[in-house]
């Protein structure tokens, strides 16, 4: 995509010559702001306070449309000194160190970026309408796929809200087992990053190793439920079903080795002098900007806030665990590589605690209007028979109201706001995806520093494109 | 190919060299001196071998083939696939170059970051409306020969997602090969890879009623009582559509 | 979560100056929501954040299809001193849905209120860059209303697919 914001109104009219007056409109404005832009003496936000209302059809076709995009308002005003030549490039959407199809509106003076602007919704599957089609339980594989590195913890937000609406019970056991997932799950989020960070750094060889042990966790989830990614087993009211047997064993395997693992990835990046240049002081921003821009998780960890949802407001019985909250200090990509590495082992420490007092008992709750009855059960019983067939056919109906469940998610909270109209079909589901809001703070932390070291700071900033465009 | 020798067995006279002077043929002006190093050395290389046998070695190991099919032989072998993530699936595609698949037996492992260099896109993921044009800008840039595997559901078909705003892959370009799943284990993905070096290679993977000689059974919607002649069906398709679409410019694009 | 009695003088916290703010309060186990005025938004969050509120965490669009008043916009607020949570809403009618915008107060607001313009087309008012976001920029409608169909195409199958002519082209 050749996009040059800057550029002379005349020629954009020579490239649409099929649009219409709207274009010619735009073109007029365009002029306009690229003297304010430009302009020393343009006042702040005088760019961006004319914004008005897009235009809703074009006529020409696509390229002509696309030719008569206006992107000189995603500028904004620009802080340059004198008659410093700027330089705006587009990076992506299809980038390789964009993590997605993430599309970047960079301006740069020099190597040194002046302005990024996120471009985002090349990915948006509107899974939230989808959701509005389908009954109660059956949202859940679809909410799985916003987030596609954190399934369960989408299910996990997802089963909370309507539980809340419910005001259902989820028993011990089960708690522990979304713990033990979700944690595992935190891991592999973690691992991917680490993989695909390293990647974008130089350090390729990290990506196999974080691979090797992501292999390993898919195995889990493949063992308990059956699927490797998007498993669909968080169900409202419970798991889907128990944990399989020899499962344990094989996570107390994996537990016992995933620290020794994480002291290879350690001993390859920590003190690494390269890794160490590129990522420490760069992407620095302050706690108060990050605050502002809603940032969450371990981005605000490592600039010094000890926010954690598990601490500081638990679910799913988090307060059971002992585990403590990685902070960092400067708040810059090496701390945040820092601050992942070690919520990986209080992940670890979590699971080990929660497969050593996992209780017995229901692993779904026992309420036949949100929960399956057992298999052998509708052999015998009539009522169980019903509430079989009410469940599959319609779904259960959830009470009128709304509800919002944030969870620590990987990448920050994670929030799902349910609103159910009484029927079995959720009137609204919106999730609070932690990458969509912590990129609009990736401007703070770039802007000043060179281009390459913005591909780190992307890279710590992990957005999952899927979580973002929904 | 032929094979050429002259003089089978052994017959070459070696009276002219004196036995003292094992190099004395090369240094002699004697005319039969050639023929007789030329005749050495044919019995060092076939080593034991005579006649009939000497003849099924070198049917053996000399290979001869067109140059077309070496060709597609190397382009099969050496896929680059492109670095094109787009959503679950493509976490499932970075594992094809992890070490449990690790594509890169089948010589795939060279992934790049731009389609001028890369002959295969993958499109892993849900492709959404406003990212089609794109997709499509990304196949354009690739240079031929290039290839394309639809990953997943809902590039293939949309999936679960078929609703305002995804966009199957095959209504803006040409796919070779669709993989299911939601997201398709990192095996299938290796097997959709591998049906391509076969139809690369000209040897495409029989379908099932190739197999199983099953022609004839297809079912079709609209039961005609015989079987539909497919190229005349989709050309008659393709004229009624034709015509309704002069008829009936709803878009006022002039598509 | 604030309990009744916490919401109810929040409520009445609000609605000091100007009785006709407070639209109503609602508190469910795990929920406390208060209902404000639409042109009173910016007002009342800054008055939760100086009850500690501090930090906005998420700006959903919601659309209550038959009911009057359509489309609703909920602000979750988080406090992180407190560790609590309250909601606050506002409803609009379908007519001209305007709210004003929290953005220059609350930067975090910036995408998700370009979403719910997106996804429901209410405007708000003072948004310093107010488009599209998702969708593409020359899309018509707003897709997650609750009267705009699902879209969705019939899927080609090979049995199918004299059912569908054209479809190729």
């Amino acid at each position: 995509m050749t996009d040059e914001p800057t550029a002379r109104p005349a020629h954009r009219e020579h490239d649409a010559p099929a649009a219409g007056t709207d274009v010619r409109e735009r073109g007029a404005d365009i002029a306009d702001r690229d003297d304010r832009i430009g302009g020393p003496s343009a006042p702040a936000g005088a760019a961006t306070a004319t914004a008005e209302a897009p235009a809703s059809v074009v006529p020409g076709g696509y390229r002509a449309h696309e030719a008569s995009i206006d992107f000189s308002s995603q500028l904004g005003t620009v802080a340059t000194q004198d008659e410093a030549e700027l330089l705006t490039i587009n990076m992506g959407p299809h980038h390789p160190a964009t993590h997605g199809v993430l599309r970047l509106l960079t301006t740069l003076e020099g190597e040194v970026v002046r302005d990024v602007k996120p471009i985002v919704g090349y990915l948006h599957t509107g899974i939230e309408k989808t959701c509005e089609d389908k009954a109660y339980w059956k949202a859940i594989p679809l909410v799985e796929r916003m987030d596609y590195l954190a399934y369960y913890f989408n299910a996990m937000a997802y089963c909370g809200a309507v539980e809340d609406l419910l005001e259902c019970e989820v028993p011990k056991r089960a708690q522990y087992l979304r713990v033990i997932h979700l944690e595992l799950n935190r891991i592999m989020s973690h691992l991917v990053w680490l993989g695909t960070t390293a990647l974008d750094i130089g350090a390729m060889s990290i990506l196999w190793y974080s691979f090797r042990e992501r292999e390993t966790i898919l195995d889990l989830f493949e063992y308990s439920s059956g699927q490797r990614m998007h498993t669909r087993y968080f169900q409202i009211g419970g798991v889907a079903e128990d944990i399989p047997g020899g499962w344990e064993q094989s996570l107390r395997r994996f537990v016992r080795e995933m620290p020794k693992r994480l002291d290879q990835y350690s001993a390859m990046l920590t003190r690494n002098e390269i890794f160490l240049s590129r990522m420490k002081h760069t992407g620095v921003a302050p706690a108060a900007t990050l605050q502002a821009k809603g940032v969450t998780g371990p981005l605000l960890r490592a600039a010094g806030v000890p926010w954690d949802l598990r601490k500081a407001m638990p679910y799913s019985s988090y307060d059971d665990f002992d585990f403590q909250v990685p902070v960092g200090t400067e708040g810059d990509n090496y701390d945040r590589y820092l601050v992942r590495m070690a919520e990986m082992r209080e992940s670890v420490r979590i699971i080990e605690q929660a497969i050593d007092g996992l209780p017995e008992g229901p692993w779904i709750t026992t309420d036949r209007k949100v929960a399956l009855p057992p298999r052998h059960e509708l052999a015998t019983s009539m009522e169980a028979l019903i509430h079989h067939f009410k469940l599959v056919t319609e779904g259960m109906r959830v009470p009128a109201g709304e509800a919002y469940h944030a969870i620590e998610g990987p990448r920050g909270e994670l929030g799902c706001f349910v609103r159910s109209d009484g029927s079995s079909k959720p009137a609204r589901v919106h999730m609070r995806d932690s990458s969509f809001i912590n990129l609009q703070a990736l401007e703070d932390m770039c802007r000043g520093g060179y281009i390459a070291d913005m591909i780190a700071t992307l890279a710590c900033l992990d957005p999952l494109l899927g979580g973002i465009d929904r | 190919m032929e094979v050429i020798r002259h003089g089978a067995g052994s017959t070459a006279p070696t009276t002219n060299a004196p036995a003292d002077d094992p190099f004395g043929a090369l240094t002699g002006s004697d005319p039969d001196a050639f023929r007789v190093r030329q005749q050495r050395a044919r019995d060092l290389l076939r080593g034991e071998l005579e006649g009939d046998d000497l003849e099924a070695y070198v049917r053996e190991s000399i290979v001869t083939t067109t140059l077309d099919k070496a060709v597609k032989w190397a382009q099969g072998n050496s896929i680059f696939p492109l670095t094109f993530g787009l959503a679950c699936c493509s976490i499932e595609m970075i594992s094809l170059v992890g070490a449990r698949m690790d594509i890169s037996r089948f010589g795939s492992e060279a992934m790049r970051g731009t389609p001028r260099q890369a002959d295969l896109i993958i499109l892993a993921g849900r492709v959404s409306m406003k990212m089609a044009p794109i997709v499509r800008r990304v196949y354009d840039q690739m240079l031929e020969p290039k290839y394309a595997i639809a990953m997943g559901a809902c590039s293939s078909s949309m999936g679960v997602f078929n609703n305002y705003s995804v966009v199957p892959a095959d209504k803006f370009m040409p796919v070779d090969v669709h993989v299911p799943g939601c997201p398709p284990r990192p095996e299938a993905v290796v097997y959709g890879i591998l049906k391509l070096r076969r139809m690369i290679q000209d040897d495409p993977t029989m379908a099932w009623r190739d197999r199983y000689r099953a022609h004839g059974t297809e079912e079709w919607a609209r039961s005609t009582g015989e079987e539909p002649d497919i190229v005349a069906l989709s050309r008659e398709l393709a004229a009624t559509t034709a015509a309704r679409n002069a008829g009936d410019d709803r878009d006022g694009t002039g598509a | 979560m604030p309990d009744v009695e916490a919401l109810e003088r929040l409520g009445r916290l609000i609605s000091a100056d100007d009785p006709g703010v407070l639209v109503a309060t609602t508190h469910r186990p795990r929920r406390a929501e208060i209902e404000v005025r639409p042109d009173a938004v910016v007002d009342v969050l800054e008055r939760m954040r100086s009850e500690g509120y501090a930090m906005l965490m998420s700006v959903h669009g919601v659309d209550y299809h038959p009911e009057p008043r359509r489309f609703g916009v909920v602000y979750e607020l988080l406090s992180l001193r407190n560790r609590d949570r309250i909601s606050v809403k506002v409803r609009v009618d379908d007519a001209d849905p305007r709210v004003p915008s929290v953005t220059p107060a609350w930067p975090t607001a910036d995408f998700q209120e370009r979403e719910v313009y997106d996804m429901f087309g209410v405007v708000f008012d003072g948004h310093p860059d107010l488009r599209r976001i998702l969708m593409p920029e020359d899309y018509i409608g707003h897709p997650q209303r609750r009267d705009f169909p699902i879209g969705g195409e019939p899927v080609i199958f090979t049995e199918s697919e004299p059912d569908h002519p054209g479809w190729w082209k």
